[in-house]
């Protein structure tokens, strides 16, 4: 067993863990943070496959970013654990029959169709390779009007959280700026036409 | 040296789990988009072996728009529960049945 494959196994066996305690645990919250840490043990394996910068790339975006929003709607409502279990215990047979079933018809395809004498081993690339270059270099050519539509569609993604989570409280009081800024001395000040007084003393 | 198989195990494992945690936690809307995470990531795994193992950097392109797409779902899916829970005071499925006729 090499070095390479003791690694392998290492974080395989960590994201396999974590994704089991991301489906048990009781605290939501939990929940969130084994799923960070079964991204980065998949980053780890992606850097194994030399596909680093889709590895900094899962890191940034998914545990810096998607997995903060997460944890930011989780910890903002207040959940009730007990209520959210009901029905563990009566579909736990069933999904784990299901799950255990699956795996193991998937395993026996993947093991028949793409074991090691069917498909040749990894090529290891050089040090002048660079990952982010090669795909910098297909990304701004063939898959240009792709990388346009994913632009596109975060934009539609921002506008429609936005859109759907504002909204309108009639009875809050603010200010607003520019009626402030635009206000004149007449809006202010009353002049009022009177006869003088004689001073009572 | 390690092969293509245990790449696809590792991915197809993660991806009966995350089916599993959809079974088990039919209540907690929060569980099931993790999960659905979780999903998408088996599929991302598989993306980026057979990249590497084809010799083609198309697979790794693919997984960048995957996460484009991942990341935009779990933001309008984040959006969707918090209005849903603003209206209704609670995220359990079995609340959400105004629709049922």
């Amino acid at each position: 067993m090499t070095f390479e494959k003791i690694i392998f196994y290492l974080f395989a066996g960590i994201l396999i863990l974590a994704a089991i305690r991301v489906i048990t645990a009781r605290n939501p919250v939990h929940s969130a943070l084994f799923l960070v840490l079964a991204f980065f043990s998949s980053a780890a394996l992606w850097i194994l496959l030399e596909a680093e910068f889709l590895a900094i790339t899962l890191v940034l975006v998914y545990v810096g970013a998607v997995m903060v929003l997460f944890l930011f709607v989780v910890m903002m409502m207040n959940i009730n654990i007990d209520v959210m279990r009901e029905g563990f215990i009566k579909y736990l047979p069933i999904g784990v029959a299901v799950a255990v079933i699956s795996a193991i018809e998937m395993a026996v395809v993947i093991t028949g169709n793409f074991g090691p004498d069917k498909v040749q081993g990894l090529v290891r690339k050089g040090v002048e390779y660079k990952n982010t270059e090669a795909i910098g270099n297909v990304l701004y050519t063939d898959y240009l009007f792709a990388f346009e539509v994913a632009a596109v569609l975060l934009l539609v993604a921002i506008v429609a959280a936005i859109a759907l989570t504002m909204r309108k409280r009639p009875n809050t009081k603010f200010q607003n700026p520019s009626e402030q800024v635009m206000v004149k001395k007449a809006d202010r000040l009353r002049m009022v036409n009177m006869e003088s007084e004689e001073r009572q003393s | 040296m390690i092969t293509l198989s245990d790449y696809l195990v590792v991915s197809a494992i993660l991806f009966c789990l995350s089916l599993a945690g959809i079974f088990l936690n039919r209540k907690n809307v929060i569980i099931l988009l993790m999960s659905i995470e979780l999903m998408l990531l088996s599929v991302n795994i598989n993306f980026v072996a057979f990249s590497a193992f084809m010799q083609d950097i198309a697979g790794q392109v693919f997984v960048f728009f995957i996460l484009t797409v991942a990341a935009a779902e779990a933001a309008i899916g984040l959006a969707i529960l918090v209005v849903l829970y603003r209206s209704k005071q609670s995220i359990n499925v079995d609340d959400m049945d105004s629709m049922k006729g």
